[in-house]
């Protein structure tokens, strides 16, 4: 049922996960924890089970991540391998798992977030996109736009300004609030890129959270209802083989398409 | 970033390569011996050794946590760790650097565990190109007795068990070893390696090794003297 963007991992295979994945991006600020709190709670008062998810929360790498940044001695392309493995390590323990059983699997931030900030550090394109190739096609990916006008007060007046969010290690002789102003339009600039290459649903992240969430529980309704549908007529009042058959060319057909 | 055969720099880069037992790190280590004698500034650097990711990669192997995919890229971590903030520099201020496996170990691990082999390359897109990378070929018999006369049975890893290939670490190894072998002698032609007969006595071997990193060394101009 899923595909990767062209990279096979052995003993992975993708073509049995019946469940959804749903990726929230967006740059550091912007509501996405908000957002995956209460869609979570939504989909589960919905009846559906939920995987919650974001980056450098890996049973494997999440902590050598964590404590190698506090040094802040690691190299680009170092960082970018780190956060390739993490994310690797919980696409084959978590993700792949879980969507295997039917969950839906809302992450905070996927592959695009980790190309957005290795490209900004100079990385090679074509180079970024490869190391990703092995992640499996996500059904919708909402993007949280802002722009860095709006992001600014959000990081003064709620968390300052972070190191690592500030682009310290690119621009090391700016001051916090230069860098984090340089560094989050970099990065902008690259998720718009990215927004057109895999086509992000592009929300604006501007209004109150409520009006962020209606706009994203109409998205994923637009993903569940035809599963839904399915699903509920798999079940008649009274089985008959007229039906099944029913299901079954419809099924096929569903094939043939995605074919 | 530059890409494999972009670096232009002063230093020169010697890897050894081979399968365990096919004697290479003895090699390495009487290179490094002669290099330092003759007043080079020589640099050990070891395969696995990077002092950020070790743990990380220690924890994985040790609690068998790794699969293909995650040994593929937590090898590939290291190894940029260490090729952004020592083999670079080193070459840069003109530095003769030695190292203990390289990237062609990598392709032939993780060929065999089933990775993509494209794919791996170009993860390793950012390596600097050896100025020499040797080969020591041995066939699997002779390197499993030096093995088992020098210590007592096979990892977990190195004999593939992670692959299930069979239960018995002996065999394992045998088939996971064989396996790399033929990575090993798809990648000659490939990356231009230098072979060296690995079954030859130690002394041959390291005489014909000086003589070609001899004539890499006379080619250079700024090489840096030993302090």
């Amino acid at each position: 049922m899923k595909e990767s963007y062209g990279v096979r991992l052995p003993g992975l295979e993708l073509d049995d996960l019946v469940g959804k994945l749903i990726v929230l991006e967006g740059t550091d600020g912007v509501g996405r924890s908000t957002q995956i709190r209460l869609l979570k709670e939504w989909l589960e008062q919905q009846g559906h089970a939920v995987l919650d998810t974001g980056l450098t929360r890996s049973g494997l790498v999440g902590k050598g991540i964590k404590r190698a940044k506090e040094g802040h001695t690691l190299g680009r392309i170092t960082l970018s391998l780190f956060y390739a493995t993490d994310f690797a390590d919980r696409l084959e323990n978590e993700i792949v798992p879980a969507l295997r059983a039917g969950f839906v699997v809302l992450t905070d931030r996927y592959i695009y977030s980790l190309m957005a900030r290795s490209m900004v550090r100079g990385l090679d394109p074509v180079w970024v996109r490869n190391i990703h190739r092995f992640a499996p096609k996500p059904d919708a990916i909402f993007y949280l736009r802002i722009g860095v006008e709006e992001l600014i007060p959000r990081a003064v007046f709620s968390r300052g300004f972070d190191y690592w969010e500030s682009g310290m290690d690119l621009y090391s002789t700016e001051d916090m609030y230069d860098s984090f102003r340089k560094y989050q339009t970099a990065l902008l600039d690259q998720f718009d890129r990215l927004a057109e290459e895999f086509n992000f649903e592009v929300i604006d992240a501007r209004p109150e959270p409520r009006v962020i969430f209606e706009q994203l529980k109409a998205g994923i309704d637009r993903i569940l209802s035809p599963a839904a549908a399915r699903a509920a007529s798999t079940v008649p009042a009274v089985p008959s083989e007229a039906g099944e058959e029913m299901i079954i060319e419809e099924v096929s057909e569903e094939r043939r398409k995605r074919a | 970033m530059k890409r494999y055969g972009d670096h232009r720099i002063p230093g020169r880069l010697f890897v050894v390569e081979g399968i365990d037992g096919s004697g290479k790190s003895t090699q390495l280590m009487l290179l490094h011996q002669w290099l330092k004698a003759e007043g080079y500034g020589v640099v050990f650097s070891e395969w696995n050794s990077s002092p950020l990711v070790k743990d990380t990669t220690k924890r994985g192997k040790k609690k068998q946590l790794l699969t293909p995919a995650t040994f593929s890229l937590i090898h590939a971590t290291d190894f940029a760790d260490r090729t952004e903030r020592n083999i670079i520099p080193l070459l840069k201020a003109g530095a003769v650097v030695l190292c203990d496996r390289y990237i062609y170990t990598a392709f032939a691990r993780d060929a065999s565990r089933g990775m993509d082999a494209e794919w791996i390359r170009e993860l390793y897109g950012f390596a600097v190109k050896p100025t020499v990378a040797f080969y020591f070929r041995v066939p699997l018999e002779v390197a499993m007795k030096r093995i088992n006369d020098a210590r007592a049975g096979f990892k977990y890893y190195e004999a593939g068990m992670d692959l299930g290939l069979s239960d018995d670490p002996n065999e394992s190894f045998r088939l996971f070893q064989g396996r790399i072998l033929e990575e090993y002698d798809k990648m000659i032609p490939e990356f231009g390696l230098t072979v060296i007969d690995a079954t030859l006595p130690i002394e041959t071997q390291q005489q014909e090794m000086r003589l070609m990193v001899l004539a890499k060394l006379t080619q250079a101009k700024q090489l840096r003297v030993a302090p």
